[in-house]
């Protein structure tokens, strides 16, 4: 094996992938250069995943080569791609969260030893920290850390494994804005010292921007484009991940808001940690209105939504809709028309073995008190819903985990905007997708809203928030610390409060 | 859609892609055959370290089973009991609940009856049936149902509850039969009042078998339409597939789990119920027989479907109606049996691993003789 300390370059020449008659991957070929940040764009399904496990060695290609530092290698399974000094960074964390940073290093080697000499690892782990351009804690427990932290650890990780290559997959998508700029520069300086060669899989051009050097493009499991950055524009890169279809505008706003819909009074609940109160003073949503809940991952989001759907019981004050006391109950939910869309639809709003088709009727499958399934509607009805929202399955039997991730939300979606809609309460809805999924998702929350529903959008995405609101909200620690129209929403002021600095 | 890529494929000399829910359909059958096939492998080899030939094995669990009117009947003795305690188990599965106590069930719904009935003696029989039926549903429902309130209302894990509680039935059951129930002719074998012979259930007509069995069969269809054809049921399999989901959309996930938990545990009770009304006519210990274990196995061979049960629970009563003519003829101890149904279910949970990944390896069995 050559130097591992070095940065390699790795290429990929004709990678093919088939999965029986499908074709995930065809003849891609691309070229990561030693010391390179490479940018790999494409749309959900568009191949990106598939690529990088043939090249980590957990998908065996079914064709095409693959060279580090120009030498045809084979890479049969994960440890051979260790073995030549390949790293992945998953988009969610795999760090033990009970465990310390310096232990979480430990353990990850494979050669830890039986008996673990800490007082010597830890003289190790001091030096090569300091050998490091950037380092986190490391003996505080990592459930500790913030997610910022949590990703540089990852990457730390790997390069305390001595993997020089590496490929972040969507490292960012649980960071701030300001985190991520914080890690991609940190891994953008070492890549321009030589020290690192980077894949990074993405969706945000706003990173590719700053930190890429080259970029390839993958639609439909083929490559559409390659190049340097600064020779693309965005739409470039848009235009190839998109292919024919043109960049949707935004679905406009209109009508009026109208009476209030939702309101929550000095509505108090204890958090998950049991310690903290969550404490809602006041919080209402008009109908024809979106009222967007700002705040950073933690701070009461998940908690006030299980209050929302009646998984987690008041301590005192009220929860009311259309005036009249609510505990989201089955009944209740159908009587005033509440739908909800949780975040992660395949955790939390469908029953992942059970079919597309029954997964579309989950809200509606026992309307009318009836007891016997309604088999043959339950169908009909799917099969509408699959064509009306373009929801991407082999068929309404197949089961929904089959499904990708944006075509899971589109389910979601259909099953509960379809019909009339009084209040839609909504998390994280676009969380994972990319730029075309997230666009009908948000189209059809902003036609609701349009049709005079009254919608709550709790997100962690701030342009998300800002695009969408009527009325912005930040909640902080469990309660709400500020409260403003859209049109004097002032990013910065909000990120002031979203930080706690009321 | 799925024609041309079909046509596609078979002109490149590939076997044709298959919807995954129809390989998800021909994985469900073909991996708990297989599972049952390589069980008596390992087993065949455990015989062999004996020094005992599998074919004389075979051959005598065949004959004991299977051969002739009189093993039927053997066989069919056993499978009344083993179709309840398969649905104690499946029932709850389909919740997501892994219930393993329905032998509790069986034993206290099995006294239940057999204390009503004996008390019963006055009053015209289709009352006194009616009551034995009610008693042995009752105390089996509230049993497993307490299983399935646990569960829900405090977090008690449900396979450790349910293991435990048949632990105290079996207390409960031995002490209450050597006391306040014990029937004083009873000398040798503590055993509560007997039944009066109007309240025994009877062969059926020209069948060497007793009710027990075609009522088992009727349940067991009637368990696949509330499970797959009733609205109860499809909310009880939201609920098992994913909780969070159920609670969103407002499904009474406490109600579910406790009645189809107290559902399971009735049934199981009315196994006890036949046991003692056609076998034995009084509670005895012979009652702790350990039907409720093989229930187990007959559920998890069934993957859980209660239609798949009858056909399993025929085998698997065959089996162990088997144990006596394989302990005579081959000098094998009593448990040998048991020996072979732990073998099955080793390679029945190792199967497990093995749904989802069959893809290309059933395509190429289907298709073996077109793609040339």
């Amino acid at each position: 094996m050559s130097d591992r300390r070095k940065a390699p370059s790795v290429e990929t020449i004709d990678m093919t992938m088939r999965f029986g008659a499908f074709t995930a991957l065809d003849a891609v070929s691309i070229k990561v250069e030693a010391g390179s940040f490479h940018a790999l764009l494409g749309e959900n399904g568009a191949g990106k995943s598939t690529l990088v496990k043939c090249m980590m060695g957990f998908y065996k290609a079914t064709d095409g080569q693959m060279t580090v530092n120009d030498k045809e290698v084979e890479i049969d399974d994960p440890k051979d791609a260790y073995d030549l000094g390949l790293g992945m960074v998953y988009q969610h964390f795999t760090l033990v969260p009970s465990l310390t940073a310096a232990e979480n290093l430990v353990i990850a080697r494979a050669d830890t030893p039986a008996v673990i000499d800490w007082r010597k690892e830890r003289r190790r782990l001091e030096t090569f920290m300091a050998s490091m351009p950037f380092s986190v804690p490391l003996n505080r427990p990592v459930h500790s850390l913030a997610a910022g932290e949590k990703q540089k650890l990852e990457i730390l990780k790997q390069l305390y494994l001595g993997n020089h290559f590496l490929i972040l997959d969507e490292p960012t998508s649980v960071l701030t804005p300001s985190e991520a700029d914080e890690v991609l520069g940190h891994v953008h300086k070492m890549t321009k010292a030589g020290d690192l060669t980077v894949l990074m899989i993405t969706h945000k051009f706003r990173e590719v921007r700053a930190f890429a050097d080259s970029v390839t493009v993958l639609r439909r499991g083929k490559r559409v484009g390659t190049g340097r950055v600064a020779d693309l524009s965005n739409d470039d890169m848009a235009a190839m991940m998109m292919g024919q279809a043109e960049m949707a505008t935004p679905l406009a706003r209109s009508g009026d808001t109208g009476r209030t819909v939702l309101s929550l009074d000095h509505a108090k609940a204890v958090d998950r940690s049991g310690t903290k109160e969550i404490s809602i003073d006041a919080l209402d949503v008009r109908s024809g209105e979106i009222v967007g809940l700002a705040g950073i991952s933690g701070n009461g989001q998940v908690e006030l939504m299980e209050m929302l759907t009646g998984q987690r019981s008041l301590l005192s004050g009220s929860i009311r809709v259309e005036g009249t006391a609510y505990h989201a109950t089955r009944s209740e939910a159908r009587q005033h028309k509440v739908r909800y869309l949780p975040e992660e639809p395949l955790l939390n709003a469908s029953a992942p073995h059970m079919s597309v088709a029954d997964n579309l009727a989950l809200r509606s499958f026992d309307e009318d008190g009836r007891l016997f399934l309604d088999r043959k509607g339950i169908m009909q009805r799917a099969n509408a819903l699959i064509d009306d929202f373009d929801i991407r399955t082999q068929g309404p039997r197949a089961p929904i985990r089959d499904l990708s991730g944006g075509n899971v939300q589109r389910a979601a979606l259909a099953r509960e905007l379809s019909g009339d809609v009084t209040l839609l309460i909504v998390s994280n809805p676009c969380f994972g997708l990319d730029f075309s999924a997230a666009r009908t998702i948000r189209d059809r929350i902003m036609e609701a809203r349009n049709k005079g529903a009254a919608v709550l959008l709790i997100s962690e995405d701030l342009d998300e928030i800002l695009e969408l609101s009527d009325r912005v909200a930040v909640i902080s620690e469990g309660r709400i610390a500020f409260e403003t129209p859209v049109a004097d929403a002032d990013p910065k002021a909000l990120g002031h409060f979203m930080a706690g600095h009321a | 859609m799925t024609n041309i890529s079909q046509n596609e494929a078979a002109a490149s000399g590939r076997p044709p892609a298959l919807p995954s829910w129809v390989i998800a359909r021909i994985e469900a059958l073909a991996i708990p055959v297989f599972a049952l096939i390589a069980g008596a492998a390992l087993f065949s080899l455990f015989l062999m370290t004996q020094g005992k030939s599998p074919q004389e094995f075979f051959a005598l669990v065949w004959r004991a089973a299977f051969s002739s009117a009189f093993s039927w009947k053997n066989t069919l003795s056993h499978v009344s009991p083993l179709l309840m305690a398969a649905l104690c188990v499946a029932i709850p599965a389909r919740l997501g609940l892994m219930v393993i106590g329905g032998e509790g069930a069986i034993i206290l719904g099995g006294l239940a009856a057999a204390v009503v009935g004996a008390s019963c003696g006055s009053i015209p029989a289709f009352f006194g049936f009616a009551a034995m039926v009610v008693a042995a549903f009752v105390v089996g429902g509230v049993w497993i149902g307490t299983v399935g309130a646990l569960r829900v209302k405090r977090g008690v894990n449900e396979t450790i509850s349910s293991l435990l509680m048949a632990y105290i039935a079996t207390a409960i059951f031995n002490q209450l039969v050597e006391s306040v129930f014990r029937d004083p002719a009873s000398l040798n074998k503590p055993a509560t009042m007997p039944i009066p012979d109007a309240l025994r259930v009877t062969d059926l007509p020209f069948l060497s078998t007793h009710w027990g069995v075609p009522v088992g069969i009727v349940i067991c269809i009637a368990c696949y339409f509330l499970l797959e054809r009733t609205t109860i049921g499809f909310a009880a399999r939201v609920t098992g597939d994913n909780i969070r989901a159920a609670q969103i959309q407002g499904l009474p996930v406490s109600r579910l789990v406790i009645g189809f938990t107290g559902l399971a545990g009735g049934l199981a009770g009315l196994g006890g119920f036949f046991e003692v009304s056609a076998i034995y006519g009084n509670a005895n210990d012979s009652l702790i027989s350990g039907v409720g274990n093989t229930g187990i196995l007959v559920a998890f061979l069934a993957r859980h479907n209660p239609l798949a049960i009858i056909p399993v629970a025929l085998l698997l009563g065959g089996f162990e109606a088997s144990s006596g003519l394989v302990q005579r003829r081959m000098d094998l101890p009593d448990a040998t049996i048991l020996v072979f149904e732990g073998c099955i279910f080793i390679l029945v949970l190792l199967s497990e691993t093995l749904y989802g990944r069959s893809d290309s390896l059933i395509r190429k069995i289907l298709f073996a003789g077109r793609s040339k």
